[in-house]
């Protein structure tokens, strides 16, 4: 109970710096992606509350809002773990097997390809090309990036982050 | 304005400089398919059936996107252009429900028509299909995503239309889907259910809530007294649902159609458009003569009114509070026609013919039951009535002429326009200036507010008294309007806003055009056109000249805004909120 209200005090204080970051962008159609990457920086994520925040500040439908934070997998619509783990499936890294090492992971953290773990550690995500296809197949967690991957190699990977 | 001349198909043609490539065809007459194009409104380029050749281009381009320019040779008919249309088109079937015989849109299928046109005879990619996914939690709009081909058609419709803006492309990829936020139904989010998605679709991915099973079993069941009403903008496009042309007036071949469908009294909702008026303009002098809230606006058109409590709440006391044409019809035949005629008004079921969408949703609003009983049982659009027509094995266009049965059926050409924008507005004016000054108008032709522009304006002198009304049509338009009203930029008396391109000719219950048909004639104009000349046919053209509503009011309500009126035919409004909880 307790950490459900302190939680809840949390996100307040984040939406309360939204609003402060949304400021500079009030009325400005185009500053859409930008503002959407600062509040995803802010609370971690882009739940319906930051959203409808974005349509207002820059006078635009929550629907365009929705439609453009689905269609970048950058965004967030749930909270992330404390490690993120991005599998590339660009064109590169699928031809050499990128998803094999996404079913590992998926076999390994328990959960499926956009969920997190229960213990809120790990998330696991799909993206497009990270720009290192000469790595391929890779995968990012957090900032840092592995290549050459093999599933094999997931078990040994994710145990840095015990 | 600077002209360019190009080739096409070795045919030389002269068009402005701003022309894309699919316009400089149409001028001549060369016909390249198209599929996410909908003339003015979405031209993306996005489906690619439209691709041509360009003599020293590489690849081949899409010609709703591509501006001409001066020498340009272009090739619409080459075998790698039929090729690429075939795969194109094949693709798009892939993924497409084909359950084309049971489809709403069969036969009015573009899809459909272009698989037949270029060829189609089997589809050679067998691939993955999307996960149907249907949403008919709203009583007006059915979305079915499994026939969905992803022009964007009703987005753009949506979105620069009609100001709302509620269904997007979201995700990506395959996994795409036009839906709104979080994969609401669009009875969640602030749809104003005017089905204007529906007028651009080209195919059956958007749909009417299909109501004429309950009408069937009402006309079934011998307890029943089964009575119809019909909107003005009915008589000028139920004919193109039966091969007539665009517009073709059909006013006297309605009541003997719904007569062979078996209702038992045929009635029109011009009579309650007729009443509409006698309240409404009472209304306005009474606001504009004791300091009431003004501008007052109108309230015939339940999309806009829907708009309104979503996203112009603050305007909500501007709002007339007369009901629509509809449910006064309603209120009054289970009231005031029980009476006469001494049917139980629980036995009577009131059926509305209505080119509308949201008169669905209008009409099992709960605030609408001041009689006792629901006013509209069920509100069936132009197409619902056309298929039970074919279903019945009636013609349209084969009937005899017939009239309307007394008393709801008698009315005026005031009520008839009410089906075109500007209408409700020359009505109400008609009605009000000789109301206060007592003298007969000489020109009955308010021709200031009437056509296809989306915001009219125009001062009236009144006895002296000069009143400032504004028309607008078409949500995005209405906006402009109620910003102006907002910043207190404007000076309006009077407003009318209808919710459809055109008003109620326009809506998204009417016979549905194709991208051709649309780009041919503006059927705003046309079926507008029919509207006025059912006026100018009619003996009485004023509403407060209309016999039945004068017998009306003598014997059953007294006067216009008294508490019998005010309790039958007037009604509040809800806020709504602007964007949903999840």
């Amino acid at each position: 109970m307790e950490t459900a209200v302190k939680k809840d005090a949390e996100l307040e204080e984040k939406l309360q710096k939204v609003d402060e970051m949304l400021e500079k962008y009030k009325g400005q159609k185009g500053a859409l992606l930008q503002a959407l990457q600062e509040a995803q920086g802010i609370v971690g994520y882009l739940p319906l509350e930051v959203q409808k925040k974005v349509a207002a500040a820059l006078n635009i439908t929550l629907s365009e809002v929705y439609s453009t934070i689905t269609f970048y997998s950058f965004f967030n619509l749930k909270p992330r773990g404390k490690y993120q783990i991005r599998v590339c499936l660009g064109t590169a890294c699928y031809v050499r097997g990128a998803n094999k090492v996404l079913d590992r992971l998926e076999k390994e953290l328990g959960v499926k390809v956009g969920d997190t773990t229960d213990d809120a550690k790990f998330s696991l995500d799909a993206c497009r090309c990270v720009g290192a296809c000469g790595l391929a197949p890779t995968i990012i967690i957090n900032d840092e990036v592995y290549g050459r991957l093999t599933p094999d190699k997931v078990p040994e990977i994710l145990k840095k982050y015990e | 304005m600077e002209m360019v001349t190009l080739t096409i198909d070795g045919q030389k043609v002269e068009v402005p400089k701003d022309s894309t490539v699919l316009e400089a065809a149409h001028k001549a007459n060369i016909r390249i398919p198209t599929l996410c194009f909908l003339k003015g409104i979405n031209e993306i380029g996005a489906c690619r059936m439209c691709v041509v050749e360009v003599k020293g281009g590489k690849a081949l381009q899409a010609a709703c996107v591509l501006p001409v320019s001066e020498g340009m040779e272009v090739i619409t008919n080459s075998p790698a252009v039929r090729e690429s249309r075939k795969v194109t088109l094949e693709l798009l079937l892939s993924d497409h429900n084909l359950e084309c015989p049971t489809c709403v849109r069969n036969l009015n299928c573009e899809l459909q028509k272009l698989s037949e046109e270029l060829g189609i005879k089997s589809i050679r990619y067998p691939g993955e299909k999307h996960a149907p996914r249907y949403d008919d939690f709203s009583p007006s709009i059915v979305r079915d995503a499994s026939k969905c081909i992803l022009c964007r058609r009703c987005v753009s419709a949506c979105h620069k239309v009609q100001g709302v803006g509620v269904i997007s492309p979201n995700h990506r990829g395959f996994n795409t889907v036009i839906a709104p936020v979080f994969d609401l139904s669009l009875a969640e989010v602030a749809c104003v259910n005017c089905g204007q998605c529906i007028m651009a679709c080209p195919v059956g991915a958007l749909k009417e809530k299909d109501d004429t099973d309950r009408v069937w079993q009402a006309l079934a069941d011998p307890e029943k007294h089964v009575i119809v009403q019909t909107a003005p903008a009915i008589r000028v496009s139920l004919g193109e649902e039966f091969g007539e042309g665009m517009g073709a007036i059909v006013t006297k071949k309605l009541p003997a159609a719904l007569r062979r469908l078996g209702f038992d009294k045929v009635f029109d909702t011009d009579f309650s458009a007729d009443l509409t008026i006698m309240e409404e303009g009472s209304e306005f002098l009474e606001r504009l003569q004791h300091g009431g809230k003004l501008p007052l606006i109108t309230s015939c058109s339940p999309g806009w009114i829907k708009f309104c409590e979503h996203y112009y709440p603050e305007l909500l006391d501007n709002l007339s509070t007369c009901k629509s044409p509809q449910q006064m019809f309603g209120a009054v035949a289970k009231t005031y026609y029980a009476e006469k005629m001494g049917i139980d008004p629980s036995k009577i079921f009131v059926v509305s013919i209505m080119p509308c969408t949201a008169k669905k949703f209008e009409a099992q609003r709960p605030e609408m039951n001041s009689s006792g009983y629901q006013d509209v049982d069920v509100a069936l659009t132009t197409r619902e009535l056309s298929r039970m027509l074919k279903e019945a094995g009636i013609d349209l266009s084969k009937l005899p002429d017939e009239e309307f049965d007394d008393p709801l059926g008698i009315s005026t050409g005031a009520a008839a326009i009410f089906g075109a924008t500007g209408g409700v507005m020359e009505a109400a004016l008609r009605t009000v200036y000789e109301v206060v000054t007592g003298k007969e108008l000489q020109n009955i032709d308010f021709t200031e507010v009437r056509g296809v522009e989306g915001i009219k304006e125009a001062t009236i002198d009144i006895d002296g008294t000069k009143v400032n009304v504004a028309v607008a049509h078409g949500l995005a338009n209405a906006r402009k309007v109620l910003d102006r009203v907002k910043n207190g930029e404007a000076n309006y008396h009077f407003i009318e806003i209808m919710c459809c391109p055109g008003g109620c000719v326009g809506g998204g219950g009417q016979p549905i055009l194709n991208a051709e048909e649309r780009w041919a004639k503006d059927y705003r104009e046309v079926r507008g056109n029919a509207i006025y000349e059912v006026d100018r046919s009619m003996k009485l053209r004023k509403s407060h000249e209309n016999p039945a509503v004068q017998t009306l009011y003598k014997e059953f309500l007294g006067k216009p805004l008294s508490e019998k009126s005010h309790h039958l035919l007037h009604t509040h409004y809800t806020k709504r909120p602007l964007y949903p909880e999840v």
